[in-house]
């Protein structure tokens, strides 16, 4: 088991070079000058721009500049952002747990419904659950996140009521954010409704960023069961008698689980890339709405560190699930 | 069985949404469409920051009046100007407080020291506070403020004079910009000393009617009336933004009584808004212009009369119809109606190609093939130049000109528009910056702009030589004639195509009074109050 993990960290040094190469590049591939932007429809002399490159450092060869990044990220240092003169770092670690908590809620709501459907999918398979569920997983995984979002908010908030329309807690509500995950937060205030009020801002995004995950785990849940439902010790468990719940429930399950984990790291990804539209909707203050700004601003230094960090939280859950995935099949160690 | 438990629990949270919803009244709620991008204006250019700090928390000597582009006293009293128009002498407002907040207790009122670090940390590399926050200072600089200082000192505790190299009439103008609010030097020397000279930029101290509260990023930011303010306490006594980047959400959030004022509605939802017993939709022309710049140095564009015939030939109402969708208004001067010295007697080029063939034919041009540059961004001032190119293209095929439509990334464009010998003819627009008429002729238009932000690298020496006049007069009224004259000779040289002013909307609840539209885009909710 040392070696296994001692292996997958192994990989992870070559990848974090790789992704802070691409993330560098990423933002300077792309067509547009940040200081031209800055000046915009005004522009602005010659010398002036020569003066603002050196400040910035943008005369440097590009080598140059990546090996300055590259040492600032040892350093722990992600640089100034170029748009709002703040440290990149401080900008991230405000923003994140914002995602993090949508995140985890939205996984949360697609693990939750997404197998129990799968599984009903499986057992049900040919028949009217199987495919409503299975039609009602395609639509949701094809729908436009934007339009969805508008979608509920204009039902649920617009037209019944129910939800609020955008934000992280009622606006009456005002109280330190020490962890940023506004659900401890609302809870330690101790201000009576700023609990619920967190809650409910947080249903309809969580709905619309776990729909695409949730459909996927369905899917990827009815397609394993079905493939462990026709193995020969599930007819052996079947034919000694035993309750179609402990057949399904633990003897399929548990087995049909390994592929599903890793479906599940992997909609890490999937979640970061689905919060930049589900963020932007909802004013949801995360890093996926100021990735969004940084790119249009040719922010390169919020964008690369943004990008290196998502980057980073995403390979080390993949790695969890990986070392997950060995210490439940202790085959995959070798 | 789980499902109804999912929908009870849904209920009973969506019952204690509506519980929490209804604010306070004596909190007005603004739908922002942005996050600022840091609380200290000098440090940045767009708007939103702007909003955010200097037109709530700060002030500046002079101030433009709410609504409106005419200049008014604000922390300085009064004013003098020397006889050959190089210094300026402000006389300081007695009594301005500063916030006093949970990070700043100011020992005294505001001083010329005040308004000599404001200017000094923008202007001079060895102020302390030149490089702290990565300072580019981008609008006093923009502003040609450093060639055009001399020098600012303190007279004496409430006198200031500014030194200028030059005359400069708008320089009065200039200082009612954002960039130009006064700080607190007392406070920036006690960061200074406690090391963390950034909070200048975090944690804003103006002398403005709110002072600041919180900011939760990409989130809230909340403010509180500031009970000394000089002009008297405002009405509101909590000013919250609440920060939506989409409009259609917010436009939901006002339907919803979540916010009170919507700063950027959609145009397609004006009309649904304009039927809403809750809601009022407020119009104005925006300062704004938008215009095709021809490089008048390339033939045939060289030719005012080829010029002419292609005005000729565009048909502006066709544009105001399928670009703007009504809320644009035809542009006929290269300033918007809303600025003093705008020329009404100006008469437009007629929608006639019948005539611009002839004329075109008469100089010799056929089978004219041309570009016309359209933006890849939207703007207030042409919220689709795609759209509005492909407008002009069909009507230049009529009087037999080929136009390819080019676009670029939009830094790249900027940059590219801007070569002396570019091809065809390039779609762009201005928004005003302080009111004052030489903001749109001598930037746009000016032969010092020529290879810059004068995109027809059009040098002109009468028109020229009536802005320059301009500049070094300080009697309005003289002005006004000199610009006046300015418009009639740029109609008749044509070095662009002026398009369309846009008409801005703004929509509040039904309960907010006294809101005005700030015709330089701002969002100002010092006088604004809320009806019970």
């Amino acid at each position: 088991m040392l070696n296994f993990i001692l292996r997958r960290v192994g990989t992870f040094i070559p990848t974090f070079i790789g992704v802070s190469i691409i993330s560098f590049l990423f933002i300077r591939l792309l067509p547009g000058d940040p200081i031209l932007l800055m000046a915009g429809e005004r522009g602005m002399s010659d010398e002036r721009y020569a003066q603002l490159m050196t400040q910035f450092g943008f005369d440097q060869p590009l080598l140059t500049q990546y090996w300055s990044y590259l040492t600032g990220i040892l350093q722990g240092d992600l640089g100034l952002s170029f748009r709002t003169k703040r440290p990149v770092w401080d900008e991230f670690f405000t923003l994140f747990p914002a995602t993090l908590e949508l995140s985890l809620c939205a996984i949360v709501f697609a693990v939750v419904l997404g197998i129990p459907a799968g599984i009903v999918a499986a057992v049900k398979r040919g028949k009217w659950p199987d495919q409503a569920l299975m039609t009602t997983a395609l639509v949701g995984y094809s729908m436009p996140i934007f339009w969805w979002a508008l979608l509920l908010i204009i039902f649920f908030s617009g037209m019944l009521g129910w939800t609020p329309v955008s934000g992280r807690i009622s606006l009456m509500f005002f109280f330190p954010t020490d962890t940023g995950f506004m659900l401890i937060d609302s809870y330690r205030s101790g201000q009576a409704g700023a609990f619920a009020s967190a809650v409910e801002h947080l249903i309809l995004p969580t709905i619309v960023l776990g729909t695409i995950p949730l459909a996927v785990i369905a899917r990827q849940t009815r397609s394993a069961m079905l493939e462990v439902l026709s193995e020969d010790y599930v007819r052996t468990a079947k034919a000694k008698g035993l309750s179609p719940f402990r057949v399904n429930g633990l003897h399929a399950l548990r087995n049909a689980l390994i592929p599903v984990i890793t479906v599940i790291g992997l909609s890490v990804g999937t979640l970061m890339a689905g919060a930049i539209l589900t963020e932007t909707i909802f004013s949801w203050p995360g890093i996926g709405k100021w990735m969004v700004e940084g790119i249009s601003s040719r922010d390169y230094t919020a964008v690369q560190g943004g990008l290196l960090m998502i980057a980073v939280i995403v390979m080390v859950v993949n790695l969890l699930v990986d070392l997950l995935y060995g210490f439940i099949n202790p085959k995959i160690r070798k | 069985m789980a499902l109804n438990k999912l929908g009870l629990l849904s209920l009973g949270l969506a019952c204690l949404a509506l519980s929490t919803q209804a604010h306070s009244q004596d909190t007005l709620v603004y739908c922002s469409e942005g996050s600022p991008e840091g609380f200290d204006p000098a440090l940045y250019t767009s708007g939103t920051t702007f909003d955010a700090s200097s037109r709530q928390i700060y002030n500046k000597l002079v101030e433009f009046e709410r609504g409106s582009t005419v200049i008014a006293p604000a922390l300085a009293e009064s004013y003098t100007v020397s006889d050959d128009g190089l210094v300026y002498t402000f006389t300081l407002r007695s009594g301005v407080k500063f916030h006093t907040t949970d990070y700043f207790t100011p020992s005294r009122d505001l001083n010329a020291n005040d308004v000599v670090f404001s200017f000094e940390r923008q202007r001079l590399a060895d102020n302390p506070y030149n490089q702290v926050s990565g300072g580019t200072w981008e609008y006093f600089n923009g502003m040609s403020m450093p060639d055009l200082i001399d020098s600012v000192e303190a007279v004496d505790d409430m006198t200031v004079k500014f030194s200028l190299t030059r005359p400069e009439a708008p320089m009065i103008a200039n200082l009612g910009m954002d960039f130009a609010s006064i700080v607190s030097e007392e406070y920036a020397a006690q960061l200074l000393v406690a090391g963390t000279p950034e909070l200048l930029n975090q944690q804003p101290v103006g002398t403005g009617p709110f002072k600041f509260v919180a900011y939760q990023k990409d989130a809230v930011i909340r403010y509180q009336a500031h009970d000394d303010y000089w002009g008297g306490r405002a009405d509101i006594d909590n000013l919250i933004f609440a920060i939506t980047p989409d409009n259609s959400v917010g436009f939901q959030k006002l339907k919803a009584g979540e916010c009170h004022v919507l700063g950027y509605p959609n145009p397609a939802d004006i009309a649904e808004m304009q039927g809403d017993s809750t809601l009022e939709v407020l119009e104005q022309e925006g300062l704004n212009v938008g215009y095709l710049a021809y490089n008048t140095t390339v033939a045939p564009f060289d030719n005012v009369n080829v010029r002419k015939a292609l005005n000729m030939a565009i048909n502006k109402q066709a544009i105001l119809d399928t670009v703007f969708q009504g809320s644009g208004k035809a542009a006929k001067n290269p300033i918007p109606p809303t600025i003093w010295s705008y020329n009404d007697a100006v008469v437009d080029d007629a929608y006639d190609p019948v005539k611009a063939k002839a004329m075109l034919a008469a100089e010799g041009v056929e089978n004219l093939k041309m570009e016309i540059w359209a933006m890849p961004v939207v703007r207030p001032y042409n919220p689709n130049a795609r759209r509005m190119a492909e407008v002009m293209q069909e009507d230049f095929s009529k009087v037999g000109v080929e136009v390819e439509i080019v676009s670029y990334e939009w830094g790249e464009y900027l940059k590219l528009s801007k070569e002396l010998d570019r091809a065809g003819a390039v779609l762009l627009g201005w928004t005003g910056d302080n009111g004052d008429p030489d903001n749109f002729m001598a930037v746009l238009l000016g032969c010092d702009a020529v290879g810059n932000a004068n995109r027809a690298q059009w040098c002109h020496e009468p028109f020229d030589d009536l802005i320059q006049q301009a500049k070094v007069v300080s009697d309005q009224a003289e002005r006004t004639k000199l610009y006046e004259q300015a418009q009639v000779v740029f109609k008749e040289q044509a070095p662009w195509a002026t398009i369309a002013h846009s008409v801005v909307y703004k929509t509040v609840r039904q309960e907010v009074q006294d809101f005005k539209i700030d015709p330089f885009g701002g969002h100002i909710f010092y006088g604004v109050s809320l009806a019970n």
